[in-house]
């Protein structure tokens, strides 16, 4: 199979702007000014790209519900605020092919009619945030972004912008609180960011790797695009996976992979020789897969639905025989209770309560009714709250 | 105008009106904590969950548009489920203090605990500890613990005031409501954040442990604070003023009041006048009432209209001066003066505070009557309550033989008085100021005033009685109709503007 994501992973320097030119890179761009914005947009409509963040919601449909009579400036906000558990695909990307991203933010602005981009980087990555803002800096140097890209008359801002640490960051509405400076709290919906978002103006907000994919679009077209993976969800994606395999790592395969192919031919099979107990399949935030479903599944949207989880961020957590699942559900609930934002009332009050319960539960002091009230907790906060990380963590203990 | 169905109830309303309101409005109340007519929407507690028919998931009605064909339901057992169980949440770290909680018998927790829950939480874990006696600012303690982090107080201090003092600090169940950093809760309006705390997590250090709610009569009142007039509420026990709170007229004060007028009520409390008396050979001497009056009368007798100033006053109602000027009328004097307190550089800012700090200077002037000089040589001077200190002045200079002042308080001006007749508050009297627009608002009477203190136009009219004037039926009443041209009942709620 062709690489979309990775292609340049393996080469020496990827990050550098001269290897990615050499392989090709910012070749789209002149046939991108040649294009009609709405243009743009079809084509990606037509590749049916979905959001790689998680929820999976078709690119180009995001895009035509920015208001184009609106005359507020119009902004894309690229969330690099990689922080969901397990997953660790965004930072590859930001590593070692900075310059794909550069591109596809210079795609999706045009086609948005955009003149500013925030790139918000999770805080922690250090290292990719010195190699995106030297790459930034190189794509300014050589006329990739700035004033008049490539004198096609289009002007285009670049700024990165790190995190301070908090999960919450990454929903999208929080990114934005946090951007402009205040509380990083999710915001309540309507109004949506295509409508009023950064700064109060339309906005886009997509995922590191789904940007990443539009340079791979446009050179190629929708139909080689769709080339891969199913009906509904074509394309490659990125799946990391960690736990207990042979060989942990970022893997691109097309959607619709079988799981099991994943994990017990690219990655080498279970470690030691141990069985598979259970999978979470898309990062800590979606329901948890039994072994047996596990080895049934395809990953893709559809697929994962199927089987009562969702495919996520592709963060891919294996974990054999020997795991405690008392332990990791408690170690999940210490994640989301301490990452809650603390705004409405079920989460913040039900994430810690869970939490409480369950260290309760695994020093050996569990008490009738706990698991009980471990489920009715799950079913007060879920779908009660403004953003989903209290689903989250219900998800997960209800096991659904 | 859309119309949608309200737990099967039709109703029509604007554009743009929120589920919530839409119930309000059709007097259906949707618990909640967080919403607030008057500030953005939070959609933080949850607690106006409703069920609105096909809706994936249950919405906060707060935060959801009416839309044409809507079936909304607020009662079900559905929504009930969804009341109690968010309410659990809010619960779980919350010290359930009621019993050393001021707000006891005000606290929506309390009320929506008995509406909707009822009975023993799940919670048997150790309960979040945070901060229990947080100083904001002078005027304003905080139980964190207590904070069900509502971001009302927030939102005030962001929105209203602009001064953005207040701010939640950490995340999760450590969520903890505080100041910025070398910040403290201190501006104008501090109070009405204790107002708008839905729970006991902001209380007022003035009111704090001075009276349980449930003693409390709540009686509808003005601010005398200064000529904005707010619409307040007297909270009183046993001839005691306790608190006065805001009452929403929208177009005077919305729903705030600042914090120097809703605490301007000690003068109705303390330093009171408890009987009329007499300065005679050199000492004031108590004196009944009717000898009082009659040092009045025989004075009025002696003296020619002339010689007779009489002065109103900015700080008295409408009814009371409408007295003073009903009585000037029939004994002849032609002009009437009036009097103001007087306040040295006064603050005054473009939200409620007026730089005037009288209530009713509108009332007196509709009145005709004519701010006091001095300079009038006269013998006879009557005044009320109210008396500006440089109008002190001028009037001392003056050396009238008789002072005759109707006034609640000691005061520079009492201390000076020859006959010295006590008078009832505004809040111990009903009638109405006229504010700064124009607009005339009425107060109730909270209370009786003591032994023989009464409202200044009842010593006017017994003055009148003593000369032989016919001044029965008269009442407030009859005094603002006469005056104003105004029936207190068509004052209504929110006041009228004087044409």
């Amino acid at each position: 199979m062709e690489k979309i994501l990775t292609k340049n992973f393996g080469l020496k320097d990827s990050h550098l702007l001269s290897v990615y030119e050499s392989t090709g890179g910012y070749g789209t761009l002149k046939k991108l000014f040649a294009m009609q914005a709405k243009d743009v947009i079809e084509e990606v409509k037509k590749s049916g790209l979905r959001g790689r963040g998680g929820a999976g919601f078709p690119t180009g449909m995001k895009w035509s519900f920015v208001p184009q009579d609106n005359p507020k400036p119009k902004y894309l906000c690229v969330n690099a605020d990689e922080s969901e558990p397990g997953t660790f695909k965004d930072r590859y990307i930001l590593e070692l092919d900075p310059h794909r991203l550069i591109e596809g933010i210079v795609i999706c602005c045009y086609a948005i009619r955009s003149h500013a981009a925030y790139i918000y980087i999770r805080g922690e990555f250090v290292f990719p945030y010195h190699r995106l803002e030297a790459a930034v800096k190189e794509a300014y140097a050589k006329g990739y972004l700035g004033k008049n890209i490539l004198g096609s008359g289009y002007d285009l801002e670049v700024v990165v912008h790190r995190g301070a640490g908090a999960y919450i960051c990454g929903e999208e509405t929080a990114l934005m609180e946090s951007l402009e400076g205040k509380r990083g709290m999710p915001r309540l919906k309507p109004p949506f960011p295509a409508v009023v978002g950064l700064f109060g103006c339309p906005t886009v907000i997509n995922n590191v790797e789904t940007i990443s994919a539009l340079p791979y679009i446009l050179e190629n077209g929708p139909d080689a695009y769709r080339k891969y993976g199913t009906e509904k969800s074509p394309g490659t994606k990125l799946f990391c996976v960690s736990g207990h395999v042979q060989r942990p790592g970022n893997y691109e395969v097309p959607l619709g992979y079988p799981l099991k192919k994943l994990i017990y031919e690219d990655c080498g099979g279970m470690r030691d020789g141990k069985a598979l107990k259970a999978v979470i399949p898309g990062g800590s935030s979606v329901p948890i897969l039994t072994a047996a479903e596990a080895e049934e599944v395809t990953l893709d949207y559809e697929g994962l639905a199927a089987k009562g989880s969702m495919l996520g961020s592709g963060g891919v957590i294996v974990m054999d025989e020997t795991v405690d699942m008392v332990k990791s559900l408690t170690n999940l609930a210490h994640f989301y209770s301490h990452e809650s934002c603390g705004q409405c009332s079920p989460c913040r009050e039900g994430t810690g309560w869970s939490h409480k319960i369950l260290k309760r539960i695994l020093a050996g002091e569990g008490r009738p009714g706990d698991i009980e009230q471990l489920e009715k907790n799950a079913d007060h906060m879920m779908g009660k709250t403004i953003c989903v990380l209290a689903d989250a963590l219900a998800m997960p203990y209800i096991g659904k | 105008m859309p119309t949608l169905t309200i737990d099967g109830k039709q109703v029509t309303v604007k554009d743009g009106t929120s589920v919530f309101e839409a119930a309000r409005q059709n007097a259906v109340e949707i618990p909640h904590f967080c919403y607030h007519p008057k500030l953005s929407i939070a959609g933080n507690c949850r607690m106006c969950l409703v069920d609105i028919e096909k809706m994936p998931k249950p919405a906060i009605s707060c935060n959801t548009v009416a839309t044409e064909g809507m079936v909304v339901h607020t009662q079900t057992e559905k929504v009930q489920e969804l009341q109690k169980n968010v309410l659990e949440f809010i619960l779980i770290n919350h010290p359930i203090d009621c019993p050393v909680c001021d707000q006891a018998g005000e606290c929506k927790l309390q009320k929506y605990y008995m509406d909707h829950t009822l009975t023993d939480s799940g919670f048997r874990e150790t309960k979040v500890h945070k901060p229990k006696k947080v100083d904001l600012g002078p005027l304003v303690m905080l139980d964190d613990e207590r904070c069900i982090l509502c971001s009302r107080c927030v939102r005030f201090t962001d929105e209203i005031t602009k001064t953005g003092e207040l701010c939640i600090v950490n995340r999760g169940d450590r969520s903890t409501l505080t100041t910025f950093p070398g910040k403290q809760l201190d501006n104008k309006y501090s109070l009405n954040t204790v107002d708008i705390c839905p729970v006991g997590a902001l209380t007022s250090k003035p009111f704090r442990f001075q009276c349980r709610v449930w003693f409390l009569k709540s009686t509808p009142s003005i601010c005398t604070g200064c000529s904005t007039g707010c619409n307040i509420n007297i909270n009183h026990n046993d001839g005691k003023v306790h608190r006065y709170l805001p009452r929403e007229n929208e177009a005077v004060n919305q729903c705030w009041s600042c914090d120097e007028g809703r605490l301007s009520y000690d003068f109705i409390n303390e330093g009171r006048l408890d009987r009329p008396t007499i300065h005679q050979d050199e000492k004031t001497v108590s004196a009944s009432a009717e000898d009082a009056v009659a040092e009045v009368v025989g004075a009025l007798r002696r003296l020619a209209p002339e010689d007779v100033v009489f002065v109103g006053s900015a700080y008295e109602s409408n009814e009371n001066n409408a007295a003073l000027k009903k009585l000037a009328r029939e004994l002849g004097i032609e002009t009437v003066h009036y009097s103001a307190h007087e306040t040295e550089d006064p603050y005054f800012d473009d939200f409620l505070i007026k730089a005037d700090k009288n209530p009713n200077r509108a009332g007196v002037e509709k009145l005709g009557f004519q701010r006091f000089s001095g300079g009038t040589q006269t013998k006879l001077v009557v005044a009320l309550e109210g008396l500006g200190k440089s109008d002190l002045e001028r009037l001392k200079s003056d050396e009238p033989v008789l002072f005759v002042l109707l006034a609640s308080n000691q005061s520079d001006s009492a201390e000076y008085a020859d006959v010295l007749l006590p008078t009832a508050t505004f809040a111990e009297q009903a009638g109405s100021f006229t504010n700064f627009q124009k607009r005339v608002q009425k107060f109730d009477k909270a209370f009786e005033p003591e032994g023989s203190v009464k409202p200044a136009w009842r010593w006017l009219a017994e003055i009148a009685k003593g000369l032989g004037k016919d001044w029965k039926g008269i009442s407030e009443e009859t005094l603002l109709e006469e005056s104003f041209g105004l029936k207190r009942e068509d004052l209504g709620e929110t006041g009228k503007i004087l044409e």
